[in-house]
């Protein structure tokens, strides 16, 4: 297994008038590819600080950041908007779907700005929205759709570019419990797939359905754990692969 | 690339707001309209112009009394008298590229026949008159060298006046004009407007007669002179310039106390009066597209703050700095094209409407102006467009993701 996301001594600060705040603190930390890793922390631990590095979304202060073998610490803007196309699907609490966009549309979005061909993109989001459970759903736009199936979508658009890595970020907090299980088990199928993700949540039960589990607190790693037991919605447990 | 994607993407957005999207563009319809009608009225005033003037005739000299010098000392209104019949005599004897020359001499009476009167332009001239303005008959002729010589009293008909004095076989009859008998001699054909009155409202007598009857001067008010051919308008100017001089015994130091005319200088002297009216329509047509470049500008930066999640979704998922600015660009462009496009349509077709239908002179809407309206149109898109398409591209995913 090869490291995917290499983290060495990274730090993030931020100057807010007189006052630095030191997001991220000197954190080091390796996922390997074919990881379902869960960043659980309370607001302010510096979770979506990481996430927001993880993604790249934004650059570290300090410290190197390794992205399936590229240093992302150095990258323009526009290099950073490729690495993200091609490497990360992200997943966002609030499904951040276009409106007034077909659900079709919006999965086929990110192979637009990758440069995928018109047939092409539209076979390859039909296939994500099928694997999602939502081939009867391609016309809907997102107000036409539930908070579920919005999901769904936005796990589709995730998934189409084929990243080496998925990203999301709360990706139940805006759904109620029942659907919570769906998505999560959604993830575990994806995961079983070979997908490697990283899921940031504050909630335990969600991070419960995660193999390793790390914790935040004022912008570092507290703790770093291996979930034995994978606890299933329907109370199945299951041997963990990596053990504990 | 993905520009169909981004086209559709502009166009969805300036449908989604169409009442937004319409009042922004108004900006730039007006100026579009305006600038084809600016256009469209310089068009139009100069082939009028041009037309009237040639219906004058194309290789016809017009003298005047006095200078139009701008440099020296003015002669005043006495210099309204230094041309006389003499001068047409001695223009036709002497200069070889002259052709006819007849004395003009005009006032206006009061015209009677039987119960009917009207007031009409009476107008002194000599048997060259026609030759010169290129007259024909529609019965009866023009008055003879000897009519002219003897002030006879004997009248022309302009094409309009039998009718309007109520006469059915004009020839023969006796009209008074200012209560002296004419005998009428001749109606001539229909000649059309040129310029300020009609040569078919008024009636031709003898200079000689208008003279003795009317002015009580032996000077004239103009004298018309038709050069031989239309090219050597130049060589028979000089030539009467130069005959002109002796007769009036001007010392060499002297000004011309007379005016030349061709229609050069009629055409150019118009020409830039149109000039003027152009150009100031296009000073408001200018400031109209400004102003609604800035319109577009305003709208877009709405827009851009709108969409500013939009915007941070689309840079997550991979957009670069490029693609988000080629959208912004191309709906603002999108915008003042559409507005360039009603007002081509709105202002193209209403000059045309008015140009053939209404005045009748012809297509007056010129490629230029289309194509200048249009160029000017994508400038104030791109120009206007360019700023809120920067800060859409320069905002931060994470800021742009976090935006409520």
């Amino acid at each position: 297994m090869r490291a995917l996301i290499e983290m060495r001594n990274l730090a993030r600060t931020y100057v807010l008038g007189d006052e630095v705040i030191r997001a991220l603190d000197g954190v080091s930390l390796t996922i390997q590819q074919g990881e379902f890793v869960a960043i659980m922390g309370p607001s302010g631990s510096g979770k979506s600080t990481a996430m927001n590095m993880i993604g790249c979304l934004d650059l570290p202060t300090s410290g190197q950041y390794i992205l399936d073998g590229y240093d992302v610490s150095g990258l323009s803007e526009d290099q950073l908007a490729e690495l993200r196309n091609q490497k990360i699907g992200f997943v966002f609490q609030n499904f951040n779907l276009l409106p007034k966009t077909t659900a079709l549309e919006n999965v086929e979005l990110p192979m637009l700005y990758a440069g995928v061909p018109a047939r092409e993109r539209r076979r390859r989001a039909m296939e994500a929205l099928e694997r999602v459970g939502l081939g009867n759903r391609l016309g809907n736009r997102p107000n036409e759709l539930s908070g579920g199936q919005q999901q769904r979508v936005s796990i589709a658009r995730a998934l189409v570019n084929n990243p080496v890595l998925i990203l999301a970020d709360e990706p139940t907090g805006a759904l109620d419990s029942h659907t919570t299980e769906d998505i999560l088990r959604l993830f575990e199928e994806l995961h079983a797939q070979g997908n490697t993700i990283v899921l940031v949540t504050h909630e335990d039960e969600v991070g419960r359905h995660a193999k390793r589990i790390v914790r935040f607190r004022d912008g570092r790693v507290e703790s770093d754990t291996a979930v034995g037991v994978d606890h299933r919605a329907d109370g199945e447990a299951l041997t963990g692969g990596d053990g504990a | 690339m993905i520009w169909t994607e981004t086209l559709r993407v502009a166009w969805r957005s300036i449908r989604a707001n169409k009442m937004r999207s319409f009042l922004t563009m108004l900006g730039i319809i007006i100026g579009v309209m305006a600038v084809i009608g600016s256009s469209a009225v310089g068009t139009g005033a100069k082939l009028e112009i041009t037309k009237q003037v040639e219906s004058l005739g194309s290789n016809v000299l017009t003298v005047m009394p006095g200078s139009t010098s701008f440099g020296g000392i003015g002669r005043g209104v006495g210099s309204a008298t230094t041309l006389t019949a003499t001068d047409a005599k001695l223009i036709v004897q002497n200069d070889p590229e002259v052709a006819y020359a007849s004395p003009v001499v005009s006032s206006n009476q009061q015209v009677v026949y039987g119960s009917n009167n009207t007031s009409a332009a009476i107008e002194g001239t000599n048997e060259q008159y026609p030759a010169i303005r290129d007259i024909q008959m529609a019965e009866g002729q023009y008055f003879t060298a000897t009519e002219v010589k003897d002030a006879m009293h004997v009248a022309v008909l302009g094409a309009n006046v039998p009718n309007t004095l109520g006469m059915n076989a004009p020839l023969g009859q006796t009209i008074y004009i200012n209560a002296v008998p004419f005998t009428v001699i001749g109606v001539a054909q229909t000649q059309g407007s040129q310029g300020f009155q009609s040569p078919d409202d008024a009636i031709a007598i003898p200079y000689t007669t208008e003279q003795d009857l009317f002015t009580g001067s032996t000077s004239v008010q103009q004298i018309v002179v038709s050069a031989k051919s239309a090219n050597e308008m130049n060589e028979a100017q000089r030539e009467m310039e130069d005959t002109l001089r002796v007769a009036h015994q001007l010392h060499p130091s002297d000004s011309d106390d007379f005016s030349i005319m061709n229609q050069a200088t009629i055409l150019s002297a118009l020409g830039n009066i149109t000039a003027i009216l152009t150009a100031l329509l296009d000073g408001i047509s200018g400031i109209s597209l400004l102003v609604g470049g800035i319109g577009i500008m305003n709208i877009m930066l709405v827009s851009v703050t709108e969409r500013t999640r939009e915007i941070g979704i689309r840079k997550a998922i991979g957009a670069k700095r490029g693609s988000i600015s080629t959208q912004f660009l191309l709906e603002s462009l999108m915008l003042s094209l559409s507005g360039a496009f009603l007002g081509l349509v709105i202002g193209g077709g209403g000059a045309e409407v008015i140009g053939q239908l209404v005045l009748k002179i012809g297509n007056v809407v010129s490629v230029s102006a289309v194509v200048l309206a249009v160029v000017f149109s994508i400038l104030v898109g791109i120009v206007f467009g360019v700023y809120p398409a920067r800060k859409a591209a320069n905002l931060k995913p994470i800021d742009a993701l976090r935006f409520e």
